[in-house]
């Protein structure tokens, strides 16, 4: 017996009750669909995620103080000491010993009731230096950033991220406005352009101002406080490079010679990506095991379908063998039903399920919600047909063997 | 061709033992025409298991076209029944929503053999069903349903007919019409047959009589013509 043949066979039998057919499949179908929708929304999750991360800026490095010397290898977390400075990110801007680091920019945080008019707003204000823009990858929409004569200066101007702006200005121009952080005044100077991104905090919901002015009048009696040193690599592929030559730099000016005690960290958008995959790729996982339910919920449908299918045509079985079937014709029979049963299934459910993905972000509620385009991809596509095949050969040997099985008399005599 | 010696089959019900063939001698040689008789339970359909090769004996032999099945495994009795054997059932038995042809290919296709349409079609023309060769079972008489399964046990050119009650659910005129084409097969084709019935009026058509009793053969005359 050849493929065309039991094919033939098997669409003979399958059409012999269309609706139950039909029905069958749809468990299939709805299965298929859930798992291609939500690995599309868990890959469109990725994807949103990677592209937040790589707004953070360009090859960026982070340099967070860490207390590993003074409380004897109990780390409390970053941004927890005071062990960086001014000079420090000087002379990560010296560019001698350090070629692969291309920019280095101290942070510091103040939080802070930020008022216009009689407008009210909280935003946390960062004070750092004119290469702010360049290391975080920041656009400027209006005005410009502030110059390195006003950090000298302590200017009190800042530039202010879209986010604030939609909420302390409406429509009016805020350049050239004065607001007040923590009731000192500050000028407006700059916007920048809209980032976009809803996952990690907002990068638009930012108060930029020179780190002196910040340290002057906003962080009081904390000081000097850097409670981070962002730094940016020449290129991508010299992140690693600059990393070392940053720890290097830090170890010899903090004159600590066994890194594991070194007080500070180091952790790089790469780490950071690492991270976020690693949490969309769980998320992903999470999302189709949950559809994969379904799935198997589908293909003890088709089993069921096909034992009471191997009952009903117990007699065409008897016929079958006493006319030549072996054992193995039957098997295929009924094997061969049940995956077209549940590929045929998978098929449509592809379909269903691309198109869902197609159509989703077109419904406006989620459009605006920051809901992730969903991705389907030709992998899952791929796995969730060969799966569906699976199923069909899974859940359909027990019922297919049980009807290769039949003794031909008795199943002759089944009324 | 059909050799029995000493077969016996015994089912076994539980504790209870039913002996429905007690010890049967049988020989039918090639273009015969046997027509089994006997009462309801004298072993009748056994026997034609038996010759079918759908069910083995518990004891004896059984000598198939010099082949003795006793010693086969299932595979090897459906091989068997594909190529030496045709069936014709009381109750037609063609494999519903299938049409006449595909019914008759179904053996063809079993043994993997090739123009299998153009031997349907030749064998459902000798049956007279040229015409009908797309019609479904249920688009087709009682008398046409049977003749498309005669068509289909013989389109493997087999050693032999079996046939077990094969006008049980015919009308009279069907009867006849049935039993004329099988005479005729057996005259013109020399195709052996063993037919299985319990009315006289069919037996006729036999050229031997063999009555069974008890899972016992007690005559086994030759009919005169
Ligand atoms: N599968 C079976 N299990 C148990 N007993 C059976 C079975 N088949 C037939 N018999 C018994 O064997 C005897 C012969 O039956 P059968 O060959 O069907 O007779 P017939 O066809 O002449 O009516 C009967 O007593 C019947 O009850
Ligand atoms: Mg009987």
């Amino acid at each position: 017996m050849n493929l065309y043949e039991a094919l033939r066979m098997a669409a003979n039998g399958l059409l012999g009750n269309r609706t139950r057919s039909a029905l069958t499949m749809l468990g299939i179908l709805i299965g298929v669909s859930a798992v291609i929708l939500l690995v599309a929304v868990g890959n469109g999750a990725s994807v949103q995620i990677n592209n937040q991360v790589q707004s953070l800026g360009a090859n960026v490095i982070y340099v967070y103080p860490s207390n590993a010397r003074g409380s004897g290898g109990v780390s409390q977390g970053f941004g927890t000491g005071q062990s960086l400075t001014q000079a420090d990110v000087d002379a990560l801007n010296s560019k001698q010993q350090d070629p692969d680091v291309l920019a280095a920019i101290p942070i510091a945080q103040s939080g802070g009731q930020i008022t216009y008019g009689n407008q009210n707003y909280f935003a946390p204000t960062t004070g750092t230096t004119p290469d702010f823009p360049q290391v975080r990858n920041y656009q400027l929409a209006e005005g410009s950033f502030f110059s390195a004569d006003d950090v000298t200066a302590r200017h009190r101007v800042v530039v202010l991220g879209q986010t604030v702006v939609d909420n302390l200005f409406g429509t009016t121009d805020p350049i050239g406005q004065t607001i007040k952080i923590s009731r000192q005044s500050f000028r407006v100077i700059g916007v920048f352009a809209q980032k976009g991104g809803t996952g990690l905090g907002s990068q638009d919901n930012v108060v930029v101002a020179p780190i002196t002015a910040v340290w002057a009048y906003l962080t009081g009696a904390r000081g000097k406080v850097i409670s981070q040193i962002v730094a940016s690599a020449s290129s991508a592929g010299t992140v690693t490079q600059a990393e070392t030559e940053i720890t290097t730099i830090l170890l010899e000016r903090h004159q600590i010679s066994d890194p594991a005690q070194a007080d500070f960290q180091l952790q790089s958008q790469q780490d950071i990506l690492n991270q976020a995959t690693s949490i969309s790729t769980a998320l992903t996982l999470v999302l189709g095991a949950i559809a994969g339910i379904s799935l198997v919920v589908g293909g003890i449908g088709i089993m069921n379908i096909m034992l009471v299918t191997v009952t009903e045509r117990t007699r065409e079985i008897g016929i079958r063998k006493a006319i030549g079937a072996r054992r193995r014709d039957i098997l295929m029979q009924f094997l061969i039903e049940a995956m077209v049963l549940s590929g045929l299934g998978g098929a449509l459910g592809i379909a269903v399920g691309a198109l869902l993905a197609l159509e989703a972000p077109k419904i406006s509620a989620l459009a605006t919600s920051g809901f992730p385009t969903p991705v389907v991809s030709p992998t899952s596509v791929v796995l969730a047909f060969c799966v569906s095949v699976a199923i069909g050969l899974f859940f359909g040997i027990y019922p297919a063997n049980r009807a290769a099985r039949l003794h031909p008399i008795e199943a002759l005599r089944y009324e | 061709m059909i050799t029995l010696e000493g077969v016996t089959k015994t089912y076994r019900m539980g504790r209870i033992e039913v002996p429905a063939l007690q010890g049967i001698d049988l020989h039918v040689g090639r273009g015969e025409f046997v027509a089994i008789m006997g009462a309801s339970g004298s072993g009748k359909s056994t026997l034609m298991n038996i010759l079918g090769c759908l069910d083995v004996p518990t004891t004896g032999r059984y000598i198939l076209d010099d082949t003795d099945v006793a010693m086969l495994g299932d595979d090897q009795l459906a091989r068997i029944r594909n190529k030496k054997i045709g069936f014709v059932f009381q109750s037609y038995n063609l494999i519903p929503r299938t049409t006449a042809l595909h019914n008759v290919e179904m053996p063809l296709i079993y043994a993997g053999e090739g123009g299998r349409t153009a031997r349907a079609r030749e064998a459902l023309g000798a049956v007279g069903l040229a015409d009908r060769v797309n019609h479904q079972p249920t688009e087709l008489s009682g008398g046409q349903q049977q003749r498309a399964a005669i068509a289909r046990a013989l389109v493997t050119n087999p050693a032999i007919l079996l046939a077990d009650e094969p006008t049980g659910n015919l009308d009279t005129s069907s009867s006849l019409e049935i039993m004329r084409l099988l005479s005729r097969l057996n005259a013109e084709q020399s195709r052996t047959i063993v037919l299985i019935t319990h009315e006289l009026d069919i037996a006729r058509f036999a050229s031997r009589v063999v009555e069974l009793r008890d899972g016992r053969i007690v005559r086994d005359d030759t009919n005169a013509k």
